[in-house]
């Protein structure tokens, strides 16, 4: 069989896993490890992995030390959840334009709207705040939902669009010829039989706007109550003594929902990381 | 679509309309608002100037191209090494072994966590007195004393790349999987009748086949690593001595650390002018890709 290994090639591929994995996992590990050290042993030298006292006790006094950690972990939900869905609002559509309708400076807007994935958030920083400005966005949800819309837009119309395309037309002539208005075969006909590419898109979204909510929020907003998770965090951190078993603690606390989520949602997460950039 | 009028048909720009508001108003308006104010001297004070030139003559006085250099340098290292990382890591979760689907759900996280939490775990692993980095490092004799690894220039620079690196990997990991998984098997199979080792069959059969997926992979991993901002700022702020001072540091500390908004955006314009050349790039990627693709059906 083609699949077959020899045992020095097993042990070779499990070892050459094993170091990748490593790498990847290591830090969470180590995480955990300081979240379970008394803040003493956190401080001792030499270092060592496996400290004696280890409990779990900073994951009880850390709710005194971050008294807004539910606040936070709920804001960074909610705004990924609403930044997913006013991108859904807008993706949907324009998506359904590009891959449908011939118009006039429809490759140009493609290429337009494709070139916006170079810029990012930090240089645009001082006319950004101009507009949260002179809109009243400051401080409050939409200062940080607003941009991770515009930057999620092209990446969700280019994943979307791919999508579309593989539909076949005569669905939509079929109802077309039953005198459907557009609007309506849009909402009936495409919706439903895109579902699965309109899911992908909605994970791939949320999941870079729950990952990158740093800039914005620190920038925009300075109402502690609405800080998602990073930048809640953050404020612990540059400080003279920081107490890493707490903010370790909470870290792993505070990134828990999403890992599950993860775990049940991997393969639309992984389907939708992986199509789009080159294949139609 | 079936409608065979000659009129100009506006559905399609009304579809448009959501996706252009946003866009323009967050997007387009201020690009073009940057490059107006890197010609002024805007500040917190409440009158700007037209200055011309000046702040791009000030920028290239103050040792910007170092800083260019630097940004290339440090992006170079990070790509290359994400893509070195990930083809191996691809190549192995793509062996047909035991428990791979678990080794698969297990490269995600750094990816899935915010940013800025992976990142205050690596500040507390560079850490030299108490961290795990450098205790290791001594336990194994390979450094004789602790070791602050964000307080040296030299190891400062490579300690924010190891950080970005491991941010970036697993989509790389993940992406040339999903490339890799894509090699029809009756290729594979053909060598393997004629007998092909494993090695072989991977080196002149898979990793061609998976070429235009590895560059452009390269590409976006270089757009989005030379827009990386929270991983550096979290660990360094750009120190020791703009030891790790990216444009886009650069950029952020200029214009809204030191108020120097018609600076900054001159600083800023010279980023969308790099980044308008790796667009070009990227849509030539494309364009031929697509071509080959139409070629080989």
């Amino acid at each position: 069989m083609i699949n077959k290994y020899r045992w020095w090639e097993l042990v070779l591929i499990y070892c050459g896993v094993a170091v990748f994995l490593t790498f990847i996992l290591a830090p969470f590990l180590e995480a955990f490890m300081v979240s379970l050290r008394p803040i003493t042993s956190i401080f001792s030298i030499p270092y060592r992995f496996i400290t004696d006292e280890m409990s779990f006790d900073s994951y009880f006094s850390m709710w005194s030390s971050v008294p807004l950690l539910w606040l936070y972990m709920f804001n960074s939900f909610m705004i990924a959840a609403a930044v997913t869905f006013f991108a859904l609002l807008a993706v949907i559509p324009a998506a359904y334009a590009f891959a449908r309708f011939e118009f006039k400076g429809r490759d140009g807007m493609l290429t337009a709207f494709l070139a916006i994935n170079m810029v990012s958030g930090a240089v645009l920083l001082i006319p950004l705040y101009k507009v949260m400005q002179q809109m009243g966005l400051l401080n409050t949800y939409f200062a940080m939902i607003t941009p991770g819309v515009a930057f999620s837009i092209p990446t969700g119309i280019w994943l979307l669009r791919s999508y579309l395309l593989k539909i076949p037309k005569e669905l939509e002539e079929a109802a077309w010829a039953d005198g459907a208005t557009r609007l309506y075969t849009l909402r009936r006909v495409i919706l439903p039989i895109a579902m699965p590419g309109i899911v992908v898109v909605a994970i791939a979204t949320f999941i870079g706007a729950y990952a990158q909510q740093f800039l914005f929020a620190l920038t925009f907003n300075s109402v502690n109550e609405l800080n998602p998770l990073p930048v809640g965090l953050f404020q612990f951190f540059g400080r003279q003594t920081v107490v890493w078993n707490e903010l370790m603690a909470a870290s792993l606390v505070g990134i828990l929902p999403v890992l599950i989520v993860y775990i049940f949602l991997q393969r639309y997460i992984v389907a939708g990381l992986t199509a789009g950039a080159i294949k139609e | 679509m079936a409608t065979s009028t000659k009129r100009t048909d506006y559905f399609p720009y009304l579809l448009l309309i959501p996706a252009l508001v946003v866009t323009l108003l967050i997007v387009a308006w201020p690009v073009v608002e940057t490059i107006r104010l890197s010609f002024t001297d805007a500040s917190l004070k409440p009158t700007e100037n037209f200055v011309g030139l000046e702040n791009y003559e000030k920028m290239f006085a103050r040792k910007f191209p170092e800083t260019i250099f630097r940004t290339f340098y440090w992006m170079g290292v990070s790509v290359g090494l994400k893509m070195i990382i990930g083809i191996a890591g691809a190549a192995l979760l793509n062996s047909a072994i035991p428990g791979r689907s678990l080794f698969r759900v297990l490269v995600m996280p750094p990816w899935i966590v915010p940013i800025a939490i992976g990142v205050f775990i690596w500040s507390w692993m560079y850490n030299g007195q108490f961290g795990m980095i450098s205790g290791l490092l001594q336990r194994f004799g390979m450094i004789a004393e602790p070791m602050e690894f964000l307080a040296y220039r030299n190891s400062a620079f490579f300690s924010t790349i190891v950080t970005d690196v491991w941010i970036g990997t697993p989509l790389v990991t993940i992406y040339l999987l999903a490339a890799m998984q894509g090699v029809r098997s009756d290729l594979l199979e053909a060598a393997w009748v004629d007998g092909a080792g494993r090695f072989y069959r991977f080196r002149r059969i898979t990793l061609p086949l998976i070429m235009p997926a590895v560059a452009t992979m390269s590409l976006l991993s270089a757009i989005w690593t030379f827009n990386s901002f929270d991983i550096i700022w979290i660990l360094t702020e750009g120190g020791p001595r703009n030891a790790t001072t990216t444009m886009i540091i650069d950029t952020y500390k200029t214009a809204i650390s030191r108020f120097k908004y018609g600076e900054g955006s001159a600083r800023a314009v010279m980023i969308v002018l790099f980044l308008s050349l790796f667009a070009g790039f990227y849509f030539l990627m494309i364009s031929r890709i697509a071509k080959r693709e139409v070629g080989n059906d």
